[in-house]
C-alpha cells in the first residue's frame, strides 16, 4: 500500500512515479465540477482587481522599493478566507516586483514609464554589483551591437531575464524540500575531480546557489505558515507544493518564458488517492486546481512599452503540457486533464496558464472531442504533436514557451530568439549593406547588378550571407549565455534539474514565408529590382505569377523546407557555450509586426514596414486553396532541422468549421488529426469572427476575457497593441461561402 | 498517369469544405453551368471548357495528399455543375471509390435524367439543390425549369440514394411563406432524404458578376435576419423534415 507521502527516499526519478501509478482516464466531460462559491466570489474579486490594472493603464501597483528574490516579500493574499491554494509574488495581488539582475537599466526605464523612479538605495546597490546586462555589453563585439541594432539578430535576452528554463516543480511535493537539499548536498559532494577546471569549479558554485535557493524557498512557504520540508500527503498539499516552487522561481527571475512543465497528470495521482479514500470530492479538487490557476493568471512583470510592442499582451508563458501518451502505449490523460482545460469553463477563458494539449492519434476519443469543444468556445488552447516529440524527448517533456520541448528536469535551453532571414536575404541583394541604413552590416560582397534578379546567382549571396550571419548569431548567444549564467543564474529553477542535464542553443528564424515567396517569385516571375539614389535595392516590379507557400505546391514548398535544413546546418557548425546543441525555432511570437517594419521592401511583393507572416505561417491571403492545404505546406518543414518547434496559426470563423456542435468538434478533431498525421508539429486554434474583433476593438470594455491565440501563446485581444490588433484581423481566416 | 483517364474542366478546389456533405471534405468545383440562377455567387464558374483541362487520374493523386484530413468525411464534387462533364465525373468516382473515400455531388440535378443516372448510382449520396419548385418561376429564377431537378429527386428515392437537400432563401424570391410551405409539403414524400440545409441568400459573390456579361438583378436585395432564417426553418421542422 502507498503511505501518505508517495515516495520521499531512493534517487530522484518523476517519470517513473508517473508511469507507475498514473489512471489514464477514457471517458468524457461529465465527472467535472462547477465553481464552488468560494471560487466564485474569489474570482470576481480578483476580477474587480483586473478591471483596475486595465483601467490604470496596464499597470496595477509596482514595489519598486524591495529587489525581488525568493523570499523578500512578506505573505500576499487576494482574500485569505477564500484562497484554498495561498501564495504571490509580492505582498498584495497584481503589484509587480523589481528584478534587477538581468539588467538595472530595464528595471529603471520601466519605472519611468510608469511614473516611478528607482529608489535610491537600490540604485546604491547596483553602483556596486554588475547585472547580465552590463556584462553583456561589455563582451559584445562591434560587429554584434551592430546587426542587434539594424535588426538581423533580434528579440535577443540580453537585457532582462532568458526565460524558457522548466524547473521540475513536482520534485517538491513528490520528495520534499529537505531530500532534493540533502541530494543537493551529495552531488556537490561527489563533484571534486581531479581537475579543479573551471566546468566544475562554475558547476560547485552552482549546486551551492541552488542548496541556498531551497533553503529560502522553505522560508518563502513559512512565510505563509506552511513546511515544505517533508513531501505533500494529498491533493491540496500537493498543488500548494508545486505552485511555490513555482512561486519561488517567478519571485527569483523575470525570464521572458516562465513555463510551468507537465504538471496535470502528476497531480492526478493524488487526486485519484483522495478520490477513492473519500479524504476529497470532486468539487474539493476541482477547487484547488481552479484556484492554483488563478494564480497562475495573475503572475506579473515590471516590462517596458518597447518590450510589450515585441512580445504584446503582458504575456508570461507559463505553459502547461496537458496529456500525451506514456512509452508504454497507454495514455497519460487524465481526470486532471480535464479539470485544468475545465478552469477555462469555470473562470472564464484567459490567456494564461498557456494550456498546450501534446496531441496524439491515440488520446482517447473523449479527450479530443472535449479539447475541440473548448477551443471552440475559448480560443484559449494550442496543440503539438506528441507522436514526433515522444520519439525524441520521451514521455515526459514539456513545452517550454510557446513551442520548445524539453525533458523535464533534466534538459534546458539556451534561448536565442530569432534571425531576420528577409533582411538577410535584403543583404545578399545589397552587398551587406542595410537597405534601410544604408550602414554596411553583413558581409561586403559584390551587390547584384542588372535589371533582372536571377535566382542562381541571389542564391549563391543568400548563403553566404547565411553563413556569416549564423557564426555571428551563435557568437552573440554565447555571450549572452555566458553572462547570464554568471549575474542572473536561476538558482531555483535549476535546483528542480539533475546536475547533468543537456543544454540546447535555441536559435530561431523570422520571415521564412517571406523568404520563400521572394526565392519562387525569383525562380518562376520575373522579379526586378529598383534602385534609389544610394544605389541600394529597395522595391521591385514582379512580372509574371508565381507558386506561393501555403497551397500545397511542391515547388515553393520545397525552397522553404531548404531554406530552414540549409540555415539549421550553418548553425550547427559553430561552437556554443557550454558545449549546448543548437537547434532552431520558427517562431515569432507577436514580433512578426515589429520585424517587418524593421524590413525593407522584399521581392514577394511585401512592402517596406508591412508585417511577416507570425512563426511558419504562410503570408496572409496567399493560401487560395483552403487551410488544409496551408496545414499541408506548413507540415512539410522538416522537425529534424527545427527542434526547438515550428508554430502555426490557424484562425476560422465557427461557420466554416461546421453546422452543427457535434459537426464543428469531429470535424476540429478531424482536422488535428491530419495536420499531426502528416507530420505537422504545432497549431494555435482559434474560432471566431472578425466581427467579434473588429467589435472588440472599438468597444474593449465588452471584452475583458477575449482570448486568442497568436503565433504558440494566448493573450488578451484587448491587450494587444492597435497595430497587432490590425495584423490579427488581416491575418488569413478562413472562411467559405 | 493513364493516356485514356478523362480530362474535365475544373474551376478550383477547397482543401476545406466542411459544410458540404458529412466530415471534413475535399471539394472539387467543376467549370460549367448551364443555370443562370439570379443570385448565383459563382458566376465565374457557367463558362464551359475554359482553362486547361486535367485527367481525373491528376485530379486524384491531388486528393490523395490529403487522405489524413478527409478520412472520415470525403470528397464532394461541386461547381458549376458537375454533371455537365459526365465521363470524368464518373471515372474520378470510381477511382475515389478504389481509395475508399466517401463521395457526394453537390448538383442542381439540371440535366435529364438519362445523361446523369449512373453518376447518381455511382456517387454515394446527393446534396440536391433545389431552386425553385414552381416550373415558371424556376425559369425566371434560374432560365430553366425545375423539371429536371424533380425527376433527379424521384430516382433517388427509386434507388434509395441518401440525398441533403440545399435550399437558397431570398427575402421575396425564394422566401415567401406559401413558397416554402409548399416545398416542405413536397419533400415530406421523399424518405431519403436526410437532411435539409436552408441556406442564407448573400452577396458575398456579387463582385464576381462585373465582367461576366449580365447584370446582378439583386443588388437591393437584404440577406435574410435571423428571426427570417429561424421562421423558414420552423416551417421544415413542422412538415417533419430534418433542417439544420
Amino acid at each position: 500500500m502507498l503511505s501518505n507521502a508517495f515516495e520521499g527516499s531512493g534517487e530522484i526519478n518523476v517519470r517513473r512515479f508517473i508511469v507507475k501509478n498514473v489512471t489514464p482516464y477514457e471517458g468524457d466531460e461529465s465527472f467535472l465540477a462547477p465553481p464552488t462559491e468560494r471560487t466564485k466570489r474569489l474570482w470576481d474579486e480578483l476580477s474587480a482587481l483586473l478591471r483596475e490594472e486595465r483601467e490604470r493603464g496596464g499597470v496595477y501597483d509596482i514595489d519598486e522599493n524591495t529587489i525581488s528574490t525568493i523570499s523578500a516579500h512578506g505573505a500576499g493574499y487576494i482574500d485569505r478566507d477564500l484562497e484554498q491554494i495561498v501564495g504571490l509574488q509580492t505582498d498584495a495581488p497584481l503589484k509587480r516586483a523589481i528584478m534587477p539582475f538581468g539588467g538595472i537599466r530595464m528595471v529603471r526605464s520601466s519605472l519611468e514609464a510608469y511614473g516611478r523612479r528607482l529608489p535610491a538605495d537600490v540604485e546604491k546597490v547596483f553602483k556596486y554589483r554588475k547585472t547580465h546586462n552590463e556584462g553583456v555589453f561589455d563582451a559584445y563585439t562591434d560587429e554584434m551591437k551592430k546587426a542587434r541594432h539594424a535588426g538581423i539578430i533580434t528579440g535577443l535576452p540580453d537585457a532582462y531575464g532568458r526565460g524558457r528554463i522548466i524547473g521540475d516543480y513536482r520534485r517538491l511535493p513528490l520528495y520534499g524540500a529537505d531530500r532534493l537539499i540533502e541530494l543537493k548536498e551529495k552531488a556537490k559532494a561527489n563533484l571534486i575531480l581531479d581537475l579543479m577546471d573551471s566546468p566544475t569549479i562554475r558547476l560547485r558554485e552552482e549546486i551551492s546557489e541552488q542548496i541556498r535557493a531551497l533553503k529560502e524557498l522553505k522560508e518563502m512557504a513559512l512565510a505563509y505558515g506552511i513546511d515544505i520540508s517533508k513531501p505533500a500527503t494529498d491533493t491540496k498539499e500537493a498543488v500548494q507544493w508545486l505552485y511555490f516552487g513555482y512561486l519561488g522561481s517567478v519571485k527569483e527571475q523575470n525570464g521572458a518564458a516562465m513555463s510551468l512543465g507537465r504538471t496535470s497528470t502528476f497531480l492526478d495521482i493524488y487526486a485519484e488517492r483522495d478520490l477513492k479514500s473519500g479524504k476529497y470530492t470532486e468539487s474539493e479538487i476541482q477547487e484547488f486546481i481552479d484556484h492554483f490557476v488563478m494564480k497562475l493568471r495573475i503572475v506579473r512583470f515590471l516590462r517596458t512599452p518597447a518590450y510589450d510592442e515585441l512580445f504584446s499582451g503582458d504575456p508570461t508563458w507559463i505553459t502547461e503540457s496537458i496529456g500525451g501518451m506514456a512509452q508504454d502505449g497507454r495514455t497519460l490523460v487524465t481526470k486532471m486533464s480535464f479539470r485544468f482545460l475545465h478552469t477555462l469553463t469555470n473562470l472564464g477563458p484567459a490567456p494564461e496558464p498557456n494550456m498546450t494539449i501534446l496531441w496524439s492519434q491515440r488520446l482517447p476519443e473523449g479527450f479530443k472531442r472535449y479539447a475541440a469543444r473548448m477551443s471552440e468556445a475559448t480560443s484559449s488552447i494550442q496543440y503539438e504533436n506528441d507522436d514526433l516529440m515522444r520519439e525524441k524527448f520521451g514521455d515526459d517533456y514539456g513545452i517550454a514557451c510557446c513551442v520548445s520541448a524539453m525533458r523535464i528536469g533534466k534538459q534546458m535551453q539556451f534561448f536565442g530568439a530569432r534571425a531576420n532571414l528577409a533582411k538577410a536575404l535584403l543583404y545578399a541583394l545589397n552587398g551587406g549593406r542595410d537597405e534601410k541604413s544604408g550602414e554596411q552590416i553583413g558581409p561586403e560582397l559584390a551587390p547584384i547588378t542588372g535589371d533582372t534578379l536571377d535566382y542562381d546567382e541571389v542564391m549563391r549571396k543568400f548563403d553566404q550571407v547565411q553563413e556569416w550571419l549564423s557564426k555571428l548569431y551563435i557568437s552573440t548567444l554565447n555571450v549572452i549565455h555566458y553572462m547570464h549564467d554568471k549575474y542572473c543564474y536561476e538558482k531555483l529553477e535549476m535546483a528542480l534539474h539533475d546536475e547533468q542535464i543537456l543544454r540546447t542553443s535555441a536559435c530561431g528564424m523570422a520571415g521564412l514565408s517571406v523568404v520563400t515567396d521572394s526565392l519562387s517569385a525569383i525562380r518562376y516571375a520575373k522579379v526586378h529590382p529598383i534602385r534609389d539614389e544610394r544605389g541600394l535595392i529597395v522595391n521591385f516590379n514582379i512580372e509574371g505569377d508565381f507558386p506561393k507557400f501555403g497551397n500545397n505546391d511542391d515547388r515553393v514548398d520545397d525552397i522553404a523546407a531548404d531554406l530552414v535544413r540549409n540555415f539549421m546546418s550553418k548553425l550547427s557548425r559553430h561552437r556554443t557555450y557550454r558545449d549546448s546543441k543548437p537547434t532552431m525555432s520558427i517562431l515569432t511570437i507577436t514580433s512578426n509586426v515589429v520585424y517587418g517594419k524593421k524590413t525593407g521592401s522584399t521581392p514577394d511583393g511585401r512592402k517596406l514596414g508591412e508585417p511577416f507572416a507570425p512563426g511558419a505561417n504562410p503570408m496572409h491571403g496567399r493560401d487560395a486553396n483552403g487551410c488544409v492545404a496551408s496545414m499541408r505546406s506548413v507540415s512539410k518543414l522538416p522537425y529534424d532541422s527545427a527542434e526547438d518547434g515550428i508554430s502555426y496559426t490557424f484562425s476560422i470563423v465557427p461557420s466554416a468549421l461546421g453546422n452543427t456542435e457535434s459537426e464543428r468538434d469531429e470535424n476540429l478533431v478531424s482536422l488535428l488529426d491530419g495536420y499531426f498525421a502528416d507530420g505537422g508539429h504545432h497549431i494555435n486554434v482559434n474560432v471566431m469572427s472578425r466581427e467579434v474583433l473588429m467589435d472588440a476593438m472599438e468597444h474593449p470594455e465588452k471584452y475583458p476575457q477575449l482570448t486568442i491565440r497568436v503565433s504558440g501563446y494566448a493573450v488578451n485581444f484587448i491587450k494587444l497593441t492597435r497595430e497587432q490588433q490590425l495584423d490579427v484581423i488581416h491575418r488569413t481566416f478562413f472562411d467559405r461561402f | 498517369m493513364t493516356s485514356e483517364s478523362s480530362m474535365g474542366y475544373i474551376h478550383s478546389y477547397e482543401t476545406f469544405g466542411a459544410v458540404d456533405g458529412p466530415g471534413i471534405r475535399f471539394i472539387v468545383f467543376m467549370q460549367g453551368c448551364r443555370l443562370r440562377c439570379r443570385y448565383c455567387h459563382n458566376p465565374d464558374t457557367w463558362e464551359f471548357k475554359k482553362g486547361s483541362p486535367v485527367s481525373a487520374a491528376e485530379v486524384l493523386s491531388r486528393i490523395l495528399e490529403y487522405r489524413s484530413y478527409i478520412k472520415r468525411g470525403g470528397v464532394t464534387i461541386s461547381g458549376g455543375e458537375p454533371l455537365e462533364q459526365h465521363d470524368f465525373v464518373l471515372e474520378l468516382l470510381r477511382l475515389l471509390h478504389e481509395y475508399g473515400l466517401h463521395t457526394a455531388i453537390d448538383t442542381a440535378g439540371s440535366l435529364p435524367l438519362g445523361k446523369t443516372h449512373d453518376i447518381i448510382e455511382t456517387a454515394d449520396m446527393l446534396l440536391l439543390d433545389i431552386k425553385e419548385l414552381d416550373a415558371r418561376d424556376a425559369i425566371a429564377l434560374t432560365g430553366m425549369s425545375s423539371r429536371n431537378t424533380l425527376d433527379t429527386l424521384d430516382y433517388t428515392r427509386d434507388i434509395g440514394k441518401p440525398v441533403w437537400i440545399r435550399h437558397v432563401l431570398v427575402p421575396n424570391v425564394t422566401m415567401i411563406s406559401e413558397k416554402l410551405e409548399r416545398l416542405a409539403d413536397y419533400l415530406r414524400r421523399y424518405p431519403n432524404i436526410e437532411r435539409v440545409d436552408l441556406l442564407p441568400f448573400h452577396k458575398m459573390g456579387e463582385y464576381k458578376w462585373e465582367g461576366c456579361g449580365t447584370p446582378y438583378t439583386l443588388k437591393n436585395t437584404k440577406a435574410p435576419s435571423a428571426d427570417e432564417l429561424e421562421r423558414a426553418k420552423q416551417i421544415f421542422k413542422k412538415a417533419g423534415l430534418p433542417v439544420k
